[in-house]
């Protein structure tokens, strides 16, 4: 079998896992809170009651809520299937270890987009526009999943407690939040500030948004959309890498 | 055993576990069509064994082929169905959508997948229930629909790890006689259990697995009468009995009280049928039952893994 039909098979296999993934998790109470009500809450106690212009909440607000969605679902994946004993069964298909981490990542890719559509609609109907639509849905295509890819990494070690991976996962994203120009813009944090800032992924959707819908961006498009791809790719590696360790000590 | 008519073909394969050797330089084949079983005790290795050729785990040391092809490979893995040990099924899922999901897996074509789904869930007693989701069915249905989703690719080979254990005893004998039915039909299956009935029952030949290491090869047949110093007379009374007294009769090497009878090991199980009625005379007992046994899987299994630790 030539290696272009293995790749097909392996495409299709892990839209597959994804189908699964939807039907079996989307609904699980851990996504509904970390990945849905989290943000909301957060972000509606930074705001109300501040009579904030709506072009610089609601690039925040995509952001925010982009990212906490599409690092929802797949953290979780691999901890539930080896608590519910699925994990074997699956590991037994011929299916590669990158397969079932592209499933996992595309069903977490797909619950971020989806969602993300909500804060869009919402900005639109209070007269926020954007400025390159087009550009616009690229940046929210390759953010989600690179956030989705980062919410694969949370997933590594190798416990069977989603409880223990939603801890490491809210860690981090409550953190990032903060640092990542959402609240409050790169061009007003102080240098330290935007330092920090750079070595999130969420700030440089986040400037993308700003760019696209307040007019002000701190850095050129192609240098947040080059960010986005590299966070992308290491996410990918060191996920592919140590899930290759950690996944026979689930079992 | 030719290449061609081996199935399963493994050599010098070793795992190791923070030191502790799970499996010790085993090495054994499985003819295609053959019924394989891997007889041993929990911890004796044979879920570490069946992972290993499924490609869940990787060996240290050895090699494993399935079909040809390295053990864990995606070719090799086409080519098998699974029912691991400790196994569920989706539990948020349907049956139907369980196995259309392996389906999937395996690359199975849309309109063939939904057919051999509908011939399986029927053939398991599925099809009225498959609609259901997974967590309203009980164990022997669940049991049933995962050799289901093993079988949705027609696998040439199956692995099945102790796939009646828990079973209740309607759930167990439609599993083995599914088996069968598998094995009749030309698929190889390697079938691990720690029931020697079943293995008995089953398997075409036995590997007896002890502590990681193969103890024997062999039809089951074969692996009885090979022992000795394991023939035994069975017996019950109408009244208890001290199995002192039993244990004191000339000729008698063990006796073991199980249930409502009396087993006696001895050599010669003619004559210590002769002496139990006697002594059933003399000490003023009725006689319910008395059968001469021939020695039993497990008392192969005990024979063999004995001799195996030097503990004789």
């Amino acid at each position: 079998m030539s290696d272009l039909v293995i790749i097909r098979q392996q495409v299709q296999r892990a839209f597959a896992i994804a189908r699964k993934d939807v039907r079996i998790y989307y609904a699980k109470g851990p996504i509904i809170i970390y990945g849905v009500l989290m943000p909301v809450f957060l972000f509606l106690a930074f705001t109300i009651g501040r009579s904030l212009p709506a072009d610089l909440m609601i690039p925040g607000l995509v952001g925010m809520i982009l990212f906490f969605t599409a690092t929802s679902v797949s953290p979780i994946v691999l901890p539930w299937e080896a608590q519910a004993r699925t994990l074997e069964r699956l590991m037994a298909c011929p299916v590669r270890l990158e397969t079932i981490i592209l499933g996992d990542v595309l069903a977490s890719f797909i619950f971020g987009v989806g969602i993300s559509v909500v804060p869009i609609v919402i900005g639109l109907n209070l007269g926020v526009t954007i400025v390159s639509p087009a550009i616009f849905v690229l940046a929210v295509v390759l953010a989600a999943f690179c956030f989705a890819t980062l919410g694969n990494v949370f997933s590594i070690p190798p416990t069977n407690l989603p409880a223990t991976v939603n801890m490491i996962a809210a860690a981090v994203r409550l953190p990032v939040v903060f640092i990542s120009g959402v609240f409050i813009p790169l061009d007003e944090l102080p240098v330290w500030g935007q330092k920090i800032a750079y070595v999130s992924p969420l700030t440089y959707f986040t400037d993308i948004a700003r760019s696209l819908m307040q007019g002000q961006g701190h850095l050129p498009l192609v240098v947040d959309f080059l960010a986005l791809i590299g966070f992308t790719i290491v996410f990918l590696i060191v996920a592919m890498k140590l899930h290759r360790r950690t996944m026979p000590r689930r079992i | 055993m030719s290449v061609n008519d081996t199935a399963i073909e493994v050599r010098n394969l070793t795992k190791r576990y923070d030191g502790l050797l799970a499996v010790d330089d085993i090495c054994f084949a499985v003819r295609k069509g053959e019924l394989f079983g891997f007889l041993g005790p929990n911890g004796a290795g044979k879920t570490t064994t069946v992972r290993i050729l499924t490609g869940v785990i990787t060996a240290d040391n050895g090699t494993a082929l399935v079909m040809g092809s390295r053990a864990g490979s995606l070719k090799a893995k086409q080519v098998a169905g699974v029912v691991p040990e400790m196994a569920n099924a989706y539990n948020d899922l349907s049956g139907w959508n369980n196995v259309m999901l392996m389906a999937e897996l395996y690359s199975i074509a849309s309109g063939e997948a939904k057919e051999r789904s509908e011939a399986l869930l029927k053939a398991l007693g599925l099809l009225e229930r498959k609609d259901s989701l997974v967590k309203t069915y009980s164990k022997g249905m669940k049991q049933r629909l995962i050799l289901g989703m093993a079988l949705i690719s027609d696998p040439q080979v199956l692995f099945l790890d102790e796939p009646t254990s828990g079973l209740d005893v309607q759930s167990a004998r439609l599993i083995k006689s599914l088996i069968q039915g598998l094995n009749d039909r030309g698929k190889t299956v390697f079938l691990t259990t720690h029931d020697m009935d079943e293995a008995n029952q089953l398997c075409d030949r036995v590997a007896i697995i002890n502590k990681g290491r193969i103890v024997a090869i062999d039809a089951p047949e074969r692996l009885r009468i090979a022992t000795s110093g394991r023939h035994s007379v069975e017996v019950s009374f109408t009244d208890s009995v001290s199995t002192d007294n039993l244990a004191r009769l000339p000729s008698v090497k063990e006796v073991q009280k199980i249930g409502d009878k009396y087993r006696l090991y001895t050599d010669v199980p003619g004559d210590l049928a002769v002496t139990l009625v006697n002594y059933s005379a003399s000490a003023g007992l009725k006689i319910v039952s008395l059968n001469i046994l021939a020695p039993s899987l497990e008392d192969a299994f005990i024979t063999l893994t004995t001799k195996e630790s030097g503990d004789v």
